[in-house]
């Protein structure tokens, strides 16, 4: 095989790979922000709620998770502006459908975690005088928490992989920062080795932080 | 627009078959190379599991675009010419390998150490053991996770659209591109996936129900 690896021209165009993997993040950040709001929400009101409700928020989540996040990202960026009246960068569109798709995700870790806290519990914040509030905040919502975090870890990680998908869109993060250094110097195996490392490196780093999370709050029982 | 749309339809039925035709080959290939590499972690030599354990998790750890990127732009560099349609499948199959063997590693580990002794203990081989004892119990577990992740095949088949093969995403694109219709396009292409999808996850679902009972 006549390739020799030459990583000179990658460290040269370095900053579009940091500055891509910043913006990933950025982008992941804020999307899993919002993600967990509209996971939360919906998932306390799914358990509470009459049928049609239940109806409606099992057809959000159930279309949501079978359709792939590429067609999902170009129909808001396509598609949405041109039946709504609307304007949006690449970046705001791709923050929407990330949210959008995560908080899908989300409702169905929090609503399985929800089902999860003993009766006992609940029972006993009853007994002891608690409001209806005051249970789902003090009893419900951090029994929850710890039961779903091992979950809630791996949908976190794969959401931060699912912003390379925002490339598509020239949202100029990681994967997209690859493909320029691909396309204009043609350090094919070298450019993608970096970001293969760095992803790993992020991800991982990631799932240890969220562990140390996991592990605080078990011992916290 | 509605003219235009079912104009279309024979083009994106086309783009849906190689859909299929693409999330079939990744399925099958995944699950042989998945199974055999899930039984090398497992039971393997420790350098093989090693390598096992490497493999699957620096897989899971990229995005699936990188790693089709990577496979595509990458193997040509080195010398190696595969059609985009097969760089595209292998990228994906490669992907989906990893998950298939977390699926064998948990659905062989649930299973009781107590079994394999006893099926040693009445002198069976290797072989035998993974046939008549561990498998067929272990299939029970492997079975619904694994139906599930034909969905995640499915919609990560969706990517070979950058690499220029015309699947149903690239279809609807296409569609796009000659007639402005975006939205009514993009919905349409949207329930098509999500047909196919909901279908085999609901298969899955009944089948973890049907194997309930051996949650003991």
């Amino acid at each position: 095989m006549g390739y020799a690896l030459n990583f000179n021209l990658i460290w040269r165009h370095f900053d579009k790979l940091w500055g891509g993997l910043l913006l990933s993040l950025e982008l992941a950040v804020i999307s899993i922000a919002i993600g967990v709001v509209i996971g939360l929400v919906l998932a306390v009101w799914y358990v509470s709620a009459g049928r049609i409700v239940r109806a409606v928020i099992a057809a959000y989540v159930e279309f949501i998770r079978n359709v792939p996040l590429i067609l999902l990202v170009y129909l808001v960026f396509y598609g949405l502006p041109t039946v709504v009246d609307l304007a949006y960068s690449a970046p705001t569109s791709f923050v929407l459908t990330l949210s959008v798709y995560s908080g899908a995700y989300l409702v169905e870790v929090f609503r399985s975690g929800l089902e999860a806290v003993p009766r006992g519990q609940l029972d006993a914040g009853k007994a002891i005088g608690l409001t209806p509030w005051q249970r789902l905040i003090h009893v419900r919502l951090p029994t929850m928490l710890r039961i779903t975090l091992p979950a809630l870890s791996n949908t976190f990680i794969s959401l931060f992989k699912d912003t390379s998908i925002a490339s598509v869109i020239s949202v100029p993060e990681l994967t997209f920062g690859a493909q320029w250094i691909n396309f204009n110097t043609f350090r094919i195996v070298e450019v993608y080795l970096v970001t293969t490392a760095m992803y790993l490196v992020t991800g991982y780093a990631m799932l240890f932080a969220l562990r140390l999370v996991e592990r605080r709050f078990r011992a916290a029982r | 627009m509605l003219g235009q749309i079912l104009y279309a339809l024979p083009f994106l039925a086309e783009g849906f078959a190689v859909t299929l035709w693409v999330s079939l080959l990744v399925v099958v290939l995944s699950l042989i190379a998945g199974v055999l590499l899930g039984v090398g972690l497992v039971y393997g030599p420790v350098p093989l599991r090693w390598a096992v354990r490497i493999f699957s998790d620096t897989i899971r750890g990229i995005p699936i675009l990188v790693l089709m990127f990577f496979v595509y732009y990458g193997l040509p560099a080195i010398g190696l010419h595969l059609p985009s349609f097969w760089a595209a499948v292998l990228a994906l199959t490669l992907f989906k390998t990893a998950q298939v063997i977390e699926y064998l590693r948990g659905a062989v580990g649930s299973i009781p150490k107590g079994q394999s002794e006893a099926a040693m203990a009445i002198g069976l081989t290797f072989r035998q053991r993974l046939t008549y004892v561990i498998f067929p119990q272990a299939f029970r577990r492997f079975l619904p996770p694994w139906i599930n992740g034909v969905t995640d095949a499915v919609k990560g088949s969706a990517l070979v659209s950058l690499l220029g093969i015309t699947d149903l995403m690239q279809a609807v694109n296409q569609v796009i591109g000659r007639t402005y219709e975006a939205m009514p396009l993009y919905i349409l292409g949207a329930l098509i996936y999500f047909a196919v999808n909901y279908a085999l996850s609901l298969a899955s679902r009944r089948l973890e129900r049907r194997f309930s009972f051996i949650r003991e």
